[in-house]
């Protein structure tokens, strides 16, 4: 891991801004420090050659105003950091926005890499839709985290980190200087100890790095125990095992003590080390300094100022080591984010994004465009000979899958669990493309055609009304959540859908009705009453295709009835597609297809 | 636990001291050897002043030669003690830990939690509360207490040698030590304040926009996501920009309040030595310890914003510590008057709420279970059916009403003599990261790999061990039992229950989360494993119901309806209404069986 990354640097221009300040304050400090030490020095030896107050007052003014000044550039490095680490937080977590999602953000420095968006590969991930699992990738708690407490680290590195690495490389420069100028010996003590303390901290660094890691690994094992036994309090406790843990508890807390302490003996040395030399060195610039002034080689007061510079020249390296491990996160957080935005980029090169000439645009508008415009039925979807297998599985999710899917009709998609139903609604929703095969939209009464892949997503999915198995509520309110795929709608739309969806009634009994906002991932409501809201959204959408994902699984009988009746309300008039387990929606429906093993198989 | 309470703001933090009962040995020894660390680097500069100072005079060698002696030694002092105050610290922090994750265990254990472990972010939170016990010794403690000690010194040794000066530094290391902390975390606690409700809005944005993107993007409203995020962002660094001026003030006063001591020293000083009430070498002395001095209180200002974290973690696991217990204390430890063998389970007008201002969970409940027969409970989510099975695993007392054994009421003996009865499948039945083996002997300690094999034959798991798991009983499972299907995860929650050997059984929701192939097959084995046993299913779907020998439908914690399957069909309800719920409004559906 390195002290400063470069990409940091490269990509956020408040890192460069804020790098340029704080190298001015460092000098600005290093200054300081120097003309102190030499007043200090200098009243001093005059007090004690006989000079008083009247002979001494500019020395002694000199040191308030340089207090002064160095309590203002303190305080100007941390402020002027905080401030440029808030900046550079804001633009790392932009740029890691419009990477994930595919959506351009004004404030990020680059857009996202060429041409159209890099596509929300979250979707296509290496796990994909599994049948059963729930929306979302299973890395965006990990993203969320990483976009505000992860970044956060960065406050430490900016304010604390990274002008003490300025001030490492400048005051014992600076220090070594003057001294030499005063006294070649005391120098000479100075310039061979530094370089011995990085140098020792290396090796001390390299020698335990192995074990070090090999004891991490022990100690995340152990220090999960505890959280693992308390989160299993209850089944303990059915089992009356519960009393019998406290001693287990402390059997491994104490082995986790034992562990990390062999560790600590030997992460402690390069610590151990930087005192050790440093002080070690001052004591013997002191003595040689002493003896040689007492010789009368040397004046009291250049004696002094080595006395006084001797300590300043350790004490940033000092600073440096006790903030390097706290000062790393910052770093780590940062690398994370550029680990991300590379990925993405990589996915990017070796999936090449659909052609998208622009005159195969145009025809491929026409099919969607006058739908949108007038209302008509949807197009007919022809898959042909459609496969697809996720990057990184060798089996397919799909193979040779033919199916035609006429406008207005109703099809029941049914089959065990990894059968493919899901990646079927996927490949229709556009989160993915067929490896192989094609999938046809065609125009009702065979008058052209294209493929799927030539439709810009985002028109094609303005034909799709989807209700996911486990629908995404937002932190927001009834109204706008409902409101998601048409946002201009009016109050009254959006109760006309909630009533078609049977979800009015229990809307009307939340604290504000409509206005209730929904809490973080709608924990407010019911499985039954989340999935009522989901229709409701498609209700109001009111797009000729809807695709349902198993809509009634997990649901007690009177939300099932309730969601049935729903789903039976939002069929009508429109292309349906519904995935479920079972074959009760069968009197719903025009058509039943079996899927099992990514095959069409024999139909029920 | 009650500690005089000075101020309500400390005393989460006196009570988390009084939780950890440090090794005070230990504890001692390290704020001693970190005094011992301080005080040489500052003592190496008072010596050397005074070396240089003597020296400057030109006495003979003999003069100097302790002061050569004590600079050599106070250089090598500062190294080593640092590095043992660090290994004492830290292996009293660690010692704590294990007697504070004890107590707060047995204090959890104590008071069965059940209802407070709804949530898996809550449980790590307490487990990091917990933690934050061991960060209050080592770096919340020691370094304030350390600079204390040193300090003193440091400042009695200034004042001898010069009055002023000693008073001087004193004021300056309070101010620098305690003042300027103090200011400081109150400057980011209040900065902190400002900044939690645009952090929380910019958290919710993110969650949202990431974790509903497949919603976002076909329903085409991504951008409007993005947007929302992106306007959080800006929100959240304007105030974050503005705060950055008010937290730099904290370093600036610490560099103000050490330049000025040392600037005021010097102006007494030198009045002093020109008035002749002060020697020239001691002058020297307190001038160069003033400016050493400092970095006593350099550490302090981290150490009053980590106590500031550290005082919010104890109250929130004071919180959780300080809830009444939902089990009362058994009354008679050594009566074992409930019976041995097969025994029929009563309820009698049961009633339980959360609180008494909370809705009837369960509103006077029926129910009876002879030996050797499988009742089902059924009703919607939020019916009350796992507030009865809390009641049965004794998680919680009942506010009314009573459950017999035989006739035994089961609250007037210990929980755990009632568990080795009645024992079963806790709702989302917790695996632990261990083996299969460590798993399953959970249920019952003593067991041979045969009967852990048997075991697992009954819920048709061994096939499935045998097949994908070549290391057999000896598998790591992983944390939750991650390396295990939902399927497979059920059913050795299953087979763990028959280990048990309960005379009840008690089924909490078996089959949620599974899809409803895999529900169906679980069930059928379930059932199949249970023949014998005293058996209550609790659940929300219908599937196998009609396996069962009676049903009870729970609605708003009341029995609506009991009978078998086939009975509750031929009567109007919530059971065929359930069943007939295909009835479409165009009257398409009839009933699914």
């Amino acid at each position: 891991m390195k002290p400063l990354d470069p990409r940091l640097v490269r990509t956020a221009s408040a890192v460069r801004v804020h790098l340029a300040v704080t190298v001015l304050c460092g000098v600005a400090t290093t200054g300081l420090v120097l003309a102190q030490a030499w007043l200090i020095a200098r009243v001093i030896s005059g007090a004690a050659a006989g000079e008083g107050l009247t002979e001494l007052s500019w020395a002694i003014a000199a040191v308030a105003a340089i207090a002064l000044g160095r309590a203002a550039v303190s305080y100007g490095t941390e402020a002027a950091a905080l401030h440029s680490a808030a900046r550079a937080k804001s633009q790392l977590r932009r740029r890691l926005i419009a990477h994930v999602t595919g959506v351009a953000v004004p404030g990020s420095p680059e857009p996202p890499r060429g041409g159209p968006a890099p596509g929300p590969v979250w979707l296509s991930g290496a796990s994909g839709p599994a049948d059963g699992e729930g929306t979302g990738t299973p890395r965006a708690g990990e993203l969320a985290t990483l976009a505000t407490r992860g970044l956060d680290a960065l406050d430490d590195y900016f304010a604390r980190y990274l002008p003490q690495l300025v001030l490492a490389v400048l005051v014992p420069l600076a220090v070594l200087a003057v001294v030499a100028q005063a006294d070649w010996i005391s120098a000479l003590v100075i310039a061979l100890t530094l370089p011995l303390i990085p140098i020792f901290m290396a090796l001390v660094g390299w020698h335990t790095q192995a074990r070090t890691q090999r004891q991490w690994r022990l100690l995340n094992r152990l220090g999960g125990h505890f959280l693992d036994v308390v989160e299993g309090l209850p089944t303990l406790a059915v089992f009356r095992r519960a009393k019998a843990q406290a001693a287990i508890i402390r059997r491994i807390t104490d082995e986790h003590r034992h562990a990390t302490m062999g560790t600590l003996r030997i992460a402690f040395l390069s610590a151990l080390v930087l005192e050790l030399l440093s002080t070690i060195a001052v004591a013997l610039v002191a003595v040689e300094i002493g003896l040689r002034l007492m010789y009368g080689l040397l004046d009291y007061q250049t004696a002094l100022l080595v006395l006084i510079l001797a300590p300043e020249a350790y004490l940033p390296l000092r600073e440096v080591g006790a903030r390097f491990h706290a000062s790393m996160e910052g770093v780590a957080a940062a690398e994370q984010v550029f680990a991300v935005l590379d990925e993405r980029a990589d996915q990017a090169r070796t999936q090449p994004e659909a052609d998208s000439a622009p005159a195969r645009e145009t025809a491929s508008r026409a099919l969607v465009r006058p739908c949108l415009d007038n209302g008509c039925t949807a197009p007919q979807i022809r898959f042909a000979n459609v496969s697809l297998t996720y990057p990184g599985r060798n089996l397919p999710a799909l193979s040779q899958v033919s199916l035609v899917i006429r406008p207005g009709q109703r099809l029941l998609l049914t089959g065990p669990s990894g059968s493919g139903k899901s990646s079927l609604l996927a490949l229709l929703l556009g989160f993915v493309e067929p490896t192989e095969g094609a999938i046809l939209v065609e125009r009702p009464g065979g008058t052209g055609s294209a493929p799927l892949s030539h439709i810009p997503a985002d028109l094609w999915r303005q034909l799709i009304a989807w209700v996911p198995q486990h629908p995404y509520l937002f932190d927001t309110t009834v109204l706008e959540n409902i409101r998601l795929g048409k946002p201009e709608a009016s109050v009254a739309e959006v109760r006309r859908a909630a009533e078609l969806a049977e979800a009015h009634d229990f809307i009307s009994t939340l604290p504000l009705g409509y206005g209730t906002r929904l809490g973080e991932r709608g924990t407010r409501l019911s499985a039954g009453q989340r999935q009522r809201i989901a229709l409701a959204r498609a209700f109001l959408r009111d797009a000729p295709i809807v695709l349902l994902d198993e809509p009634t699984a997990h649901l007690d009988p009177d939300h099932a009835a309730a969601v049935r009746r729903a789903v039976a309300r939002l069929l009508e008039g429109r292309t349906g597609v519904i995935v479920a387990h079972d074959t009760g929606w069968s009197e719903l429906v025009d058509e039943t297809v079996h899927l099992a093993g990514g095959r069409i198989g024999a139909p029920l | 636990m009650n500690l005089p309470a000075p101020k309500p703001a400390c005393r989460p933090l006196l009570r988390m001291i009084a939780l950890a009962r440090p090794r005070t040995t230990r504890f001692v020894l390290g704020v001693l050897l970190g005094a011992l660390a301080t005080g040489a680097g500052v003592g190496l500069l008072s010596v050397s002043a005074w070396l240089l100072a003597t020296a400057a005079t030109h006495p003979p060698i003999t003069a100097l030669g302790v002061a050569v002696v004590a600079t050599r030694a106070l250089g090598v002092t500062r190294g080593v003690a640092r590095y043992l105050e660090r290994l004492v610290t830290h292996d009293a922090a660690f010692r704590t830990l294990a007697e504070v994750r004890v107590r707060v265990y047995e204090r959890l254990a104590r008071s069965e939690p059940v209802r407070r472990f709804r949530s898996g972010d809550l449980v790590s939170r307490l487990v990091n509360d917990t933690d934050a016990t061991q960060d209050l010794l080592v770096r919340g403690l020691t370094p304030p207490l350390s600079a204390l000690a040193v300090g003193s010194a440091v400042v009695l040794l200034s004042t001898v040698l010069f009055v002023p000066g000693g008073l001087l530094l004193a004021a300056g290391l309070l101010l620098g030590g305690l003042a300027v902390p103090l200011f400081a975390a109150a400057l980011g606690r209040t900065s902190g304040r400002h900044q939690a409700a645009a952090r929380g809005e910019l958290s919710s944005a993110l969650v949202d926009t990431l974790y509903g993107a497949p919603d976002l993007v076909a329903y085409g409203a991504m951008e409007q996501a993005v947007r929302r995020v992106e306007r959080a962002d800006a929100e959240l660094t304007r105030l974050a920009r503005r705060d950055a001026a008010v937290l730099g003030l904290g370093t600036g006063a610490s560099a103000l309040v050490a330049g000025l001591t040392v600037w005021a020293t010097l102006l007494l000083g030198v009045a002093a030595v020109a008035g002749g009430t002060l020697d020239a070498i001691a002058f020297a002395v307190v001038v160069l310890t003033a400016l050493a001095a400092f970095e006593i209180v350099a550490p302090l200002p981290a150490v009053a914003a980590k106590l500031e974290a550290i005082r919010t973690a104890g109250a929130r696991l004071f919180d959780v510590l300080d809830t009444e217990p939902e089990v009362k204390a058994a009354a008679a430890p050594e009566q074992s008057g409930l019976p041995d063998q097969a025994a029929t389970l009563r309820v009698r007008d049961l009633r339980v709420r959360y609180g008494p201002d909370e809705p009837w969970a369960l509103d006077g409940v029926d129910l009876d279970l002879a030996p050797g027969k499988r009742i089902a409970v059924l009703g919607p989510s939020g019916s009350g059916k796992s507030t009865l099975a809390s009641v049965l695993f004794r998680f919680r007392d009942p506010d009314a009403g009573t459950v017999t054994l035989d006739g035994a009421d089961i609250t007037d003996y210990p929980v755990d003599e009632v568990r080795r009865l009645i024992s079963g499948v806790p709702q989302d039945p917790h695996i632990f990261a261990s083996t299969l083996r460590e798993n399953l002997r959970l249920a019952r300690p003593g067991a041979d790999d045969a009967e852990l094999w048997a075991a697992l034959e009954r819920a048709r798991l061994a096939d499935d061990i045998r097949a994908t798991m070549p290391d057999g009983l000896d598998t790591e499972v992983g944390a939750h039992g991650a390396r295990l299907s939902g399927g497979m995860r059920q059913r050795l929650a299953l087979a763990r229950a028959l280990l048990a050997q309960p005379r009840i059984l008690v089924l909490d929701e078996p089959t949620a989360h599974l899809d409803p192939d895999t529900r169906d097959a679980v069930l059928d084995d379930l059932l199949a494993a249970s023949a014998g046993y005293a058996t209550l299913l609790i659940t929300h779907d219908l599937a196998r119901l009609e396996e069962m020998d009676e049903i009870y439908v729970i609605v708003d914690g009341r029995v609506v309806q009991r009978g078998s399957h086939d009975e509750l069909l031929a009567e109007k309800g919530w059971y065929r209404n359930a069943h007939g719920l295909g009835d479409p409004p165009r009257g398409g559906l009839r009933a699914v069986r």
